[in-house]
């Protein structure tokens, strides 16, 4: 593993009684990992190698199983996320007019690249396929807010608009 | 439930939401019967509530409340209209009247004017409703709207999906009890048979024929899954369908329960459609408390329920092994075929797959009868399609047509033309599975034939507009990128395949490209059609074989001239100054990053090649057009 120690595991106990819960809710179900794993990630905000072998113990399966299930869909992320995670739409309706340009000024922005997130844990981008939203093209989300029509110089004047704005998820 | 009660749940509600599709005096008339004097639709799905919809609805409650009016007007929440670049869409009944980017500020001012003084807010209507003589028309009648035929779509934008009552108002549930009470499974497998229908999820297998292998094969456990993990990018017909229309679906669920022998049903829709999930889970809730899922339905011993999956952002688990694998908590990797899923499927038992919109279409058959379905469409492909028409044309949204229709009629009138006067170039139909249609081709009438005749395909329904500032290679590559990234790796054609057509496009698109490199992309092409695992692999090539047999000038002009048509590969990009429209003013040189402009003032100035980037700053900020892309 090549995570950067910055992201040291700080699981509290509170979210390893909600995990446990969890587990056991869908313990008997079949094919149950997949939901776990979703509601792990809800709790944790990602799912560190510390959650997933907690799932794998749990489940009385081996780590890798988890590992491998984990690491196969691009909803799960091993990695923290920032406080606002921001997608940019690179679906093709998207693509075909312009989202790429607006990944760029993201990227600019930020000082970051896709997948990463900024030191400070605030942001992080991601790209994502197609949000539906294709009638809006070209489109980005940040938290569960979606900007649609988007030119790249909107760009910085909403991300600022959230640096002060704390807690992007929805409770 | 007996049929009786759920007879009377329809007549309670049936004129409410007949209002909304007569206009005029006789909508009028019905209206006074309903109690209610006028009805407000806006649209809750996912278009419009990124546009703002949320906000539009807030505003018109509480100011109808404010007025006193919320007891005489009937605001309804729908699904997709279809039109959703004009969203948030806002439509009164009985008058029909369509106001199109709806905001919180012209609602105080509709429901003013409009709703309480009955005088229609004219400049708040979409255009095209509005006549020259002021007189509106309705939006059935518009362009958009005209050459559609809504089957599978009947619903959306028309009831309440978060309420049962009002699916059931439209014959809900009708065709589930035609089937328990006077049906045989085999006459069900009958008539979906003669009615024609094929998959819409993009190969397009005969669907009774599926259900007809399913029925046929052993085992006291099997199961009905619905294909929900819409992953083709552009395309968004069964996100709408489950938003708008979401018990059309668990109704037909039950029905193929009813006929292959299963009692559970799976949904496996993406994680990425909050909205589509979220209504799935009212519509089994309602169902199930009015005994329409469940044990015993309608009495008749039949015992059927339906969970929900969702995914997790793995474009393969669209392919229905791939899914099956993903439901049973696997890494979601396709497995080989034979067996088939009506053999052994889900958990190892027989099992139905089916796709959003082809489930949309099943109640209405069995209601209405295989020869009024087999009425629409061509000779080979029956019924209606559902399009998701996106990039550059004018009416981006929905659009749901006779089997039949030509891409002219989609584009020309339906879509409304390419905007800004640029000139169509070709249509993208299947996604990352599928092929370009050029502009030569485009009388075609679209099925499934025509379309793979032309070496693209149906696929879910994803058409997306090109026109002159698209270029070919560069959106193959843009394909590619994806079937790259959504490659699984299980099987090894389509893990390195897939990657070393991406090379070769990267190598063209960079100005390195051989006339050889065509000869081994088709080469190479031909090979994972043959011996890829699933249908991801065997129709990933799709995208480039297709623009290199009809666009083979441009690949050419990027591998022997080095040079961009369209303008669009970076790394073939020249941008020059135009000396005699430079006037010297500075602006460019004063905004270019990296300083590769030079010049005095009012004299021309010139780039420097070598330094430029390419970030066409200097175009967007030049007065006079004089900076050129080469």
């Amino acid at each position: 593993m090549t995570e950067k120690s910055l992201n040291t595991f700080k699981g509290t106990l509170v979210q390893e009684r909600q995990l446990k819960e969890v587990i056991a809710k869908h313990h008997d179900q079949p094919g149950g990992l997949m939901p776990i794993l979703q509601e792990a990630q809800g709790i944790y905000g990602y799912l560190p190698i510390e959650v997933q072998t907690m799932i794998a113990e749990g489940l009385n399966i081996s780590l890798s199983e988890v590992y491998g299930v984990a690491t196969f869909y691009s909803q799960f992320s091993l990695t923290p996320k920032g406080e606002h995670r921001i997608s940019v739409c690179l679906g093709t309706a998207c693509y075909v007019k312009g989202s790429d340009k607006i990944l760029e000024a993201v990227e600019n922005k930020l000082g970051i690249k896709s997948g990463e997130c900024t030191p400070d844990g605030m942001f992080s981008i991601d790209s994502c396929r197609c949000v539906g939203a294709c009638g809006l093209a070209p489109v980005m989300m940040i938290d569960d807010d979606v900007y649609g029509k988007l030119t790249p110089d909107q760009v910085g004047k909403i991300i600022d608009s959230y640096v002060n704005k704390k807690g992007g998820k929805k409770e | 439930m007996t049929i009786e009660e759920l007879n009377k749940i329809k007549k309670s509600r049936e004129d409410l939401v007949k209002v909304r599709k007569i206009i005029a005096e006789e909508g009028e008339k019905l209206a006074k019967k309903t109690g209610y004097r006028k009805q407000v639709l806006v649209c809750g799905g996912t278009g419009c509530t990124s546009s703002g919809s949320q906000k539009v609805l807030e505003a018109l409650d509480s100011e109808l409340k404010k007025q006193g009016l919320d007891k005489e007007i009937l605001v309804v929440r729908t699904g997709c209209f279809g039109l959703c670049s004009l969203g948030p869409i806002m439509i009164v009944y009985p008058e029909g009247a369509f106001y199109a980017q709806a905001t919180p500020e012209g609602v105080i001012r509709v429901v003013d004017e409009h709703l309480k003084n009955g005088k229609i807010c004219k400049d708040l209507l979409y255009q095209e409703t509005v006549h020259e003589d002021g007189s509106i028309i309705s939006l059935y009648e518009t362009n958009f709207y005209k050459k559609q035929k809504r089957v599978a779509l009947r619903n959306c934008g028309v009831i309440d999906p978060e309420n049962i009552e009002e699916y059931i108002a439209t014959d809900g549930y009708q065709a589930l009890y035609k089937v328990l009470n006077e049906m045989k499974p085999d006459d069900v497998i009958k008539e979906i048979l003669d009615s024609g229908i094929r998959g819409r999820g993009g190969a397009g297998f005969p669907t009774g024929k599926k259900w007809q292998f399913a029925k046929a094969s052993q085992g006291d456990v099997k199961y009905v899954c619905c294909n929900a993990d819409e992953g083709d990018p552009g395309a968004f017909m069964d996100r709408s369908i489950l938003e708008g229309d979401p018990h059309a679906v668990l109704e037909a669920m039950a029905i193929a329960g009813y006929t292959i022998g299963a009692h559970q049903g799976y949904i496996y829709v993406r994680a990425e459609y909050p909205v589509a999930v979220n209504r799935l889970k009212i519509a089994i809730d309602q169902a199930r408390e009015y005994g329409l899922l469940g044990k015993d339905i309608f009495g008749k011993g039949f015992d059927f329920d339906i969970e929900i999956r969702l995914g997790a952002g793995a474009f393969v688990c669209g392919e229905e092994t791939a899914l099956m694998t993903s439901i049973e908590g696997h890494r979601g990797e396709p497995r080989p075929r034979p067996p088939f899923p009506a053999v052994k499927g889900l958990f190892g038992k027989p099992t139905v797959l089916n796709n959003v919109e082809t489930l949309a279409n099943i109640a209405q058959i069995i209601r209405k009868g295989a020869a009024w379905y087999s009425s629409m469409g061509t000779e080979t492909s029956k019924g209606t399609k559902v399009f998701a028409l996106g990039g550059k044309i004018t009416n981006v949204g929905l659009v749901e047509i006779p089997m039949g229709t030509t891409l002219r009629e989609i584009v020309e009138e339906i879509g409304g033309g390419i905007p800004n006067g640029k000139k169509f170039k070709a249509a993208q139909t299947g996604g990352p599975s599928g092929g370009c249609i050029p502009a030569c081709h485009i009388d075609t009438p679209i099925d499934y034939e025509h379309l793979t005749a032309l070496g693209s395909m149906m696929g879910s329904g994803g058409l997306i507009i090109m026109d002159e500032d698209t270029c070919m290679v560069d959106i193959s590559k843009f394909y590619l990128n994806f079937t790259v990234d959504e490659s699984c790796g299980k099987c090894t054609p389509c893990r390195i395949g897939t990657r070393r057509l991406l090379q070769f496009l990267e190598k063209i698109t960079s100005g390195n490209g051989e006339l050889e490199d065509l000869d081994k992309i088709e080469e190479l092409a031909n090979h994972m059609k043959n011996s890829s695992l699933c249908a991801l692999g065997q129709s990933a090539p799709n995208p480039v074989l297709s623009t290199i047999s009809y666009f083979r000038d441009e690949y050419i002009a990027h591998i022997v001239d080095k040079k961009c048509p369209a303008g669009v590969c970076k790394d073939l990009l020249r941008y020059e100054i135009d000396a005699s429209k430079c006037r010297g003013c500075t602006l460019c040189a004063r905004n270019c990053p990296v300083g590769a402009i030079s010049g005095t003032v009012k004299n021309p100035h010139v780039i420097d090649t070598d330094k430029c980037i390419k970030c066409g700053l200097c175009v967007k900020n030049c007065k006079f057009g004089a900076v050129v892309k080469k």
